[in-house]
């Protein structure tokens, strides 16, 4: 079965953004550059935290407004990036309205959250899950 | 570490508007990051003597080789003249000021000049920009400033914003800077020289990639140092309660200084505990990037309104063992609704609450005795009554008469005007943290380069000893003690890992956590760098006036028993001149 990264509970997020630095990681470097999810204060750290990344739908808009075909269906929902289509125009990025399509500045491409998870290995506290969707 | 950007440092000139990026590998190399480059570049820039509120002084920011890289490398070291003590002023924060910096692909910020209309800072894309802040001034809040900033500039999530409220506006020598709501840079004024830069806050975004020599090495390490931060119970006590836990232990001990240490255990500790706090108003704990800890502790604070039924406002309050300490213990606060309310006038106006309480216990005590009057003191001020104290704390950053404004110098000034030095709290010029713990406590506040707790941990030392052996160290013992444990954080504070990680920082992880960014260095090497930077800073200290035969200690920590019992002046006198003959020969060695 595929599965789907998910939010279990964005009040329980302490905004540490442990997350974001794993999922750039998993290139093997540091920094946020090429991190497609995104912890951000809701109005102020007074106000707690939301969580940003891509919620797999079924029917992707980002997918839709790709000129080029870059952005194939993933399976359980979600896209998956052909980067050597990918001319950097940027429409998947303005067709997302939760913000999930993150951009590498440096490649001109999207960032596209992939759910292998990785990230919910390095949440302490329960926010995050990796859960088994239908195909 | 090729292609690393932290050797690159940002230098703004708020005079003539002007920035320009210097590679500054040389500082890098020998002093690895943090507080070891920062102090050398504040050595570089600051003219001899400088005034700490005039154009000369000078600020640094900086963050070092593991920032955004490991977990609990999250702080951010600011170093400045202090208008406070007049010397070397140095604060660390955390939020999100670390990563932001390291990730706009910094290692360093220099802030010079002075702007001669207030503006605002914002560093994103490789550009700074200068932003009028003439609608940002005098506004009443820290918070509102936040909540204006946050909206008007880019980057949410990856940006951090330094911000001082009116406290630093009006030059109070004790004001902070602030950010993230609830981090500060908070002791020795930073807050003030912000102010007299007219610079309100400095925004920095930045998320670019920074490289790893050894990739599978680098997650390697960084899996263990993960697993420590959060399977061990290393970091236990900052996550469940919090530093508040420190309250009933330190009230048992009978070293939690209480009305302006006249006492050193508060009757009523156990209503303002860190169980009590969590118990009524804990609504939500935060954490400083990249830091899976979470020690922030928020509260609730749900007041209603007096003069309309069933209308309320609800505050977020931050709150940790040190605002207990200053603002409860000291002032004999001893209800929740009173200290978060106090705690969050303080931080609007943004005020160091540790100074801040010290300053209104010994207020409190000088009019107690009658050396002032309410002439002065214009509220009436009393142990435990919070909302005067609220009053108080508007006064400190308004200044509407001469008292206000000598308090706003801080203890040691109000002391020397009126009188009362013998009950000042003042160490080295800042005023006292909250651990009456034992000699080590005091000689730490004294001899450590920031007078500050974290120096060297003499209240850690202090409990140590005291329940191995019951009695003190040898003074000079205790010293050396003292000062090998203050240079290790220079180690640490130029990594920069956060303090409360010193656990698990012990040099042998260190040494492997720089390994995959291609820094090698070994115990021996590290323990060196330590005492490089140490001896860098007492020779800035030294430079700018600091005399080590002059340090005095407060009367009244004689007057009020520790658990060692009455400390001793003899002990205290015979480990300040030890420290002075250490410090004569640590400048001029090689």
């Amino acid at each position: 079965m595929p599965s789907r990264l998910s939010v279990v509970d964005s009040e329980r997020c302490v905004g540490c953004q442990l997350c974001m630095f794993a999922c750039a990681r998993r290139f093997g470097d540091g920094g946020l550059e090429r991190s497609a999810i995104l912890i951000r204060s809701i109005g102020g750290v007074e106000r707690g935290f939301t969580v940003v990344v891509c919620r797999a739908c079924r029917d992707p808009p980002c997918a839709a407004v790709c000129p080029e075909d870059a952005l194939r269906v993933r399976r359980g929902g979600g896209v998956l990036l052909d980067p050597n289509r990918c001319t950097g125009c940027g429409h998947c990025r303005d067709a997302c309205i939760i913000g999930a399509v993150f951009w590498d500045e440096r490649a001109n491409k999207p960032n596209i959250c992939v759910h292998c998870g990785y990230c919910v290995n390095f949440c302490p506290h329960g926010v995050l899950a990796l859960e088994e969707v239908a195909a | 570490m090729p292609h690393d950007p932290l050797s690159r440092v940002l230098y703004i000139d708020l005079t003539r508007k002007k920035y320009w990026v210097e590679d500054r590998a040389d500082l890098f190399e020998k002093y690895l990051g943090g507080t070891g480059v920062a102090v050398k570049l504040l050595e570089e820039e600051l003219p001899r003597g400088a005034d700490p509120l005039g154009p000369d002084n000078v600020i640094v920011f900086a963050v070092g080789p593991l920032t955004a890289l490991y977990p609990l490398a999250s702080k951010t070291v600011a170093v400045f003249k202090s208008p406070l003590t007049g010397n070397l002023g140095e604060s660390h924060a955390g939020g999100r000021s670390a990563a932001a910096i390291r990730l706009a692909g910094l290692g360093a910020v220099v802030i010079k000049g002075v702007s001669e209309h207030p503006v605002y800072v914002s560093i994103h894309g490789g550009k700074v920009y200068f932003r009028n802040a003439r609608t940002l001034w005098g506004i009443r809040s820290s918070y509102t400033v936040g909540r204006i900033i946050r909206e008007a500039e880019p980057g949410a999530g990856l940006r951090t914003i330094m911000r001082i409220g009116r406290a630093g506006e009006n030059l109070v020598r004790y004001a902070t800077v602030i950010t993230e709501t609830y981090r500060h840079f908070g002791r020795l004024g930073l807050g003030a020289v912000f102010g007299s830069k007219r610079l309100k806050a400095l925004v920095v975004m930045g998320k670019q990639t920074i490289p790893v020599a050894q990739k599978s090495l680098y997650r390697q390490v960084y899996q263990e140092i993960y697993d420590a931060a959060t399977r061990s119970d290393l970091m236990k006590k900052y996550h469940d309660i919090g530093t508040p836990v420190n309250v009933a232990p330190l009230n048992a001990l009978g070293a939690l200084p209480t009305r302006n240490l006249s006492q050193a255990r508060f009757e009523e500790a156990d209503k303002i505990s860190g169980e009590a706090m969590a118990a009524k108003h804990l609504a939500r704990r935060t954490a400083c990037s990249h830091c899976p800890v979470a020690c922030i502790h928020v509260a609730a604070l749900r007041e209603p309104y007096a003069d309309e039924p069933y209308f309320y406002k609800t505050s977020f309050v931050s709150y940790d063992y040190e605002p207990i300490y200053a603002l409860g213990t000291m002032l004999g606060i001893g209800d929740t609704e009173g200290l978060l309310k106090l705690i969050d006038v303080v931080e609007a106006a943004g005020l160091d609450a540790m100074s801040t309480g010290v300053a209104l216990a010994w207020a409190t005590e000088a009019l107690e005795r009658g050396i002032i009057s309410e002439n002065e003191t214009i509220v009436k001020l009393r142990w435990g009554d919070s909302d005067a104290y609220v009053d108080a704390v508007e006064k400190i950053v308004s200044q509407p008469n001469e008292f206000y404004r000598v308090l706003a110098q801080g203890v040691l000034h109000a002391a020397e005007k009126y009188g009362g030095k013998e009950f000042a709290l003042v160490f080295g010029g800042n005023e006292m943290p909250g651990y009456h713990t034992g000699p080590a406590a005091h000689i730490g506040y004294l001899i450590g380069a920031r007078h500050s707790h974290l120096d060297n941990a003499g209240y850690s030392l202090d409990q140590k000893v005291y329940k191995t052996q019951g009695k003190p160290l040898e003074p000079e013992e205790t010293v050396e003690r003292l000062m090998a444990e203050e240079a290790w954080r220079q180690v640490l504070s130029s990594l920069v890992v956060c303090f409360f990680a010193r656990g698990i920082y012990r040099p042998e992880t260190v040494t492997k956590a720089l390994k995959p960014l291609g820094i090698e260095l070994g115990d021996k090497e590290l323990e060196e760098l330590g005492w490089r930077i140490y001896r860098e800073k007492y020779r800035l200290k030294l430079r700018e006036g600091f005399d080590p035969a002059g340090l005095e200690p407060p009367p009244r920590i004689f007057e009020t028993p520790t658990p060692y019992g009455r400390l001793s002046p003899e002990y205290i006198r015979r480990a300040l001149n030890h420290f002075a003959r250490r410090i004569a020969d640590l400048a001029s060695s090689e």
